[in-house]
């Protein structure tokens, strides 16, 4: 009992993760319809500008008695900024050229920046090529200790930091969604997604609302790869076949939960994760890759356009 | 007059079906004589290093012939290439190591060329290309009801899984007496070294087998483009609605094109396992190792047989070439790709073949494009 809530936590804590990472990819593919491969690679960026900043403060102020608690919004604030930054100046650069290309020539560019961004903070100029450590920003003190069972069997802890990866993935995505559905900005978004023509016709600055979806799709992207950072701390390099795997995990998310769907990419990342996490535990942890992927194509052949995904028909 | 027209018809065709007949015999022996002249190259011109690029040439040469058929003809888009590569590679080094195992009580090299054991191993690569052709098969029937990038996904996916679970497979049996008491266990899933790679294959991969099935990619690819199948690839590729309308069967067009990539695939993989130096590792079925080819197909030009030969040898010698290069090489390969679809998205060829460029070739051959 023990060990499947400990189980359960953990998926939570992933999923919530993996929800926040996947809704970047959703509102991309709602809007532009193509893939961002390139998402997952924003996700590395804002660990590592996390890992930077922290490093740096931390050297600056030399705190004798643990880092203070400020830093951790200082640095998650810092992330989200260059990250939006690059994510504005990635949809400028490659993807604006391309609007009226070939759905594949977009999709092969997002190959590129992916690969790009992925090699060049490799480079030792940038964040290098060995794995780092992220220094703790937050004690890790058990907030929760339930225990099933006589004494000696073994407890379920819930740590400040999962409790903190809950409390701000649920923030963001809160705000996510009063401004996809509650706002004159998510109105314009929805309907640019709908048909970005019309959209124009209506008065809509559709290049406007598409830099703004990159550009907030970046910033979820940069905190949930600060709250990654601080849920495992061994940061690796860039390129790393395990930051592939995260930005690949977050992508079927969206899929699963029907691209273009905000409320499906939630559902996606806590399928993803229950599934990953579930399938680990109580199968074997060596086939958790194959757990996921089998599930996408599972999914994909009974429903194409994913759980919460609207059935289309092709019009000639 | 109008009796007689029609007798002196039949001998002509007689003549021309056996001159036919000669006529496609003599590309394919073109293609062994191609095989023999780059062989006799190995040792005088090409010393053991440049034979080693030149190999590595040749099979990277037919993986992105290969892909080219399904991504660049049929215009689907496969990210699981390498997956087919590497399934071929790991079948054929099964039935070259085991084989051997199990024939000569040894794994080591058997006979010098054209010996017993060189067939044993061209054997192993058509039968590495078959096993691909049936993943091939599997992988492409979801385009039954998927299309463009959920295809895509179902292709990654497919690399992925593949890649973890030959991580998960059993150390390798070093001698006949362990592969006659191996257990169930130990055979299941099959002893081809999990994560550390399929060591300790015999290297008969030299520059006569990929001259040999090498040419024989390129005269089936460019005949494949040619033909009734290969045009319908194309109209698939360029509107499947408007295909289908005229009457192409689409799904089974798709399918075929992923069971003739793959099988190709499967041979090339068969080539690249018994290479000298580096073994197959489960990492060559991953998604990264697909990217470099969808990258020399992206760049020789969709459908351009001879577009991504030229991009697949200069992509694979400049390594070679620029020392220190292998840090900056995947930022080199990414700028390429970004570069190429913001300024030429059609490859550096487009669709067509290196003779159109020629105008006598042009003339004779007419459209074929």
């Amino acid at each position: 009992m023990a060990d499947f809530v400990q189980t359960l936590e953990t998926a939570l804590a992933v999923g919530s993760l993996y929800a926040l990472i996947a809704l970047g990819y959703t509102m991309v593919y709602g809007i532009l319809k193509f893939i961002n491969f390139a998402h997952g690679d924003v996700v590395v960026l804002g660990a590592w500008i996390s890992y930077t900043v922290a490093q740096w403060c931390l050297k600056r102020l030399a705190p004798a008695d643990g880092p203070p608690l400020w830093l951790g919004p200082v640095v998650l604030a810092c992330a989200m900024t260059v990250c939006g930054v690059l994510g504005f100046l990635i949809e400028r650069l490659a993807y604006k050229p391309l609007r009226r290309a070939p759905r594949l020539n977009v999709l092969i560019t997002a190959i590129g920046v992916s690969l790009l961004l992925q090699n060049v903070g490799q480079l030792d100029a940038v964040f290098g090529s060995s794995p780092v450590s992220m220094p703790a920003l937050l004690p890790n003190p058990a907030l929760v200790r339930m225990s099933f069972g006589g004494p000696g069997s073994s407890e379920v802890v819930i740590g400040l930091v999962d409790a903190t990866i809950f409390v701000t993935a649920g923030l963001l995505m809160l705000a996510l969604e009063t401004i996809v559905y509650r706002t004159r900005l998510g109105a314009a978004m929805r309907a640019v997604s709908f048909n970005a023509e019309t959209a124009a016709l209506m008065g809509i600055n559709a290049n406007r609302i598409i830099s703004f979806t990159f550009v907030t799709g970046s910033v979820l992207a940069a905190a949930a790869g600060f709250l990654y950072a601080m849920k495992y701390p061994g940061l690796n390099q860039p390129a790393h076949t395990i930051w592939v795997l995260l930005g690949l995990k977050a992508f079927v998310s969206a899929v699963i939960g029907g691209i273009g769907n905000v409320r499906g990419a939630l559902l996606g990342g806590f399928v993803i994760a229950f599934v990953e996490q579930f399938g680990a535990f109580y199968i074997s942890s060596n086939y958790r890759d194959v757990y996921v992927f089998a599930l996408l194509i599972i999914i994909l052949l009974i429903r194409p356009t994913g759980i919460l995904g609207t059935p289309y028909r092709e019009k000639v | 007059m109008t009796a007689a027209a029609p007798s002196p018809v039949a001998p002509v065709q007689d003549e021309s079906l056996l001159r036919a007949a000669l006529k496609g015999l003599v590309v394919p022996l073109c293609g062994v004589a191609f095989a023999f002249g780059v062989w006799s190259l190995e040792g005088r011109v090409l010393d053991a290093y440049d034979t080693v690029t030149a190999m590595n040439i040749g099979v990277a040469m037919m993986l992105a012939v290969s892909l080219n058929i399904v991504n660049g003809m049929t215009g689907q888009f496969s990210i699981g290439h390498a997956g087919f590569m590497a399934l071929g590679g790991y079948t054929s080094g099964m039935v070259t190591y085991y084989g051997s195992l199990l024939l000569w009580g040894t794994a080591a090299r058997q006979g010098g060329p054209f010996g017993a054991g060189e067939w044993l191993f061209a054997a192993s690569c058509v039968a590495g290309g078959l096993v691909s052709a049936c993943a091939g098969y599997v992988v492409g029937l979801p385009s039954l009801r998927l299309r463009g990038d959920y295809l895509a996904i179902v292709t990654l996916g497919f690399g992925e899984i593949l890649r973890v679970l030959l991580q998960q497979t059993n150390r390798v049996i070093g001698s006949r007496e362990g592969l006659a008491e191996a257990k169930w266990r130990e055979l299941i899933p099959p002893p081809v070294g999990g994560a550390v790679g399929f060591n300790g294959l015999p290297k008969y991969t030299n520059l006569f087998w990929v001259g040999l099935f090498l040419s024989l990619t390129v005269i089936f690819a460019v005949r494949l483009k040619r033909s009734a199948i290969g045009r319908s690839m194309i109209a698939i590729r360029e509107d499947e609605i408007a295909s289908y309308s005229v009457g192409v069967n689409v799904t089974r067009v798709k399918v075929r094109s992923f069971v003739i990539a793959a099988f190709l695939a499967g041979v090339a993989g068969g080539l690249y396992a018994h290479r000298i130096g580096v073994n197959i590792e489960p990492r060559d079925a991953g998604f990264q190792r697909s990217f470099e080819y969808i990258i020399m197909t992206v760049l020789g030009g969709k459908g351009s047989v001879t577009g991504s030969m030229i991009a697949a040898s200069i992509l694979t010698y400049l390594p070679e070439w620029l020392r220190d290069f292998d840090r900056y090489r995947m930022i080199i390969y990414a700028s390429l790709l970004i570069a190429m679809m913001l300024l030429r998205p059609q490859g550096l060829l487009g669709s067509r073949e290196i003779w159109d460029f020629l105008p006598w070739f042009r003339k004779r051959r007419g459209t074929a494009r």
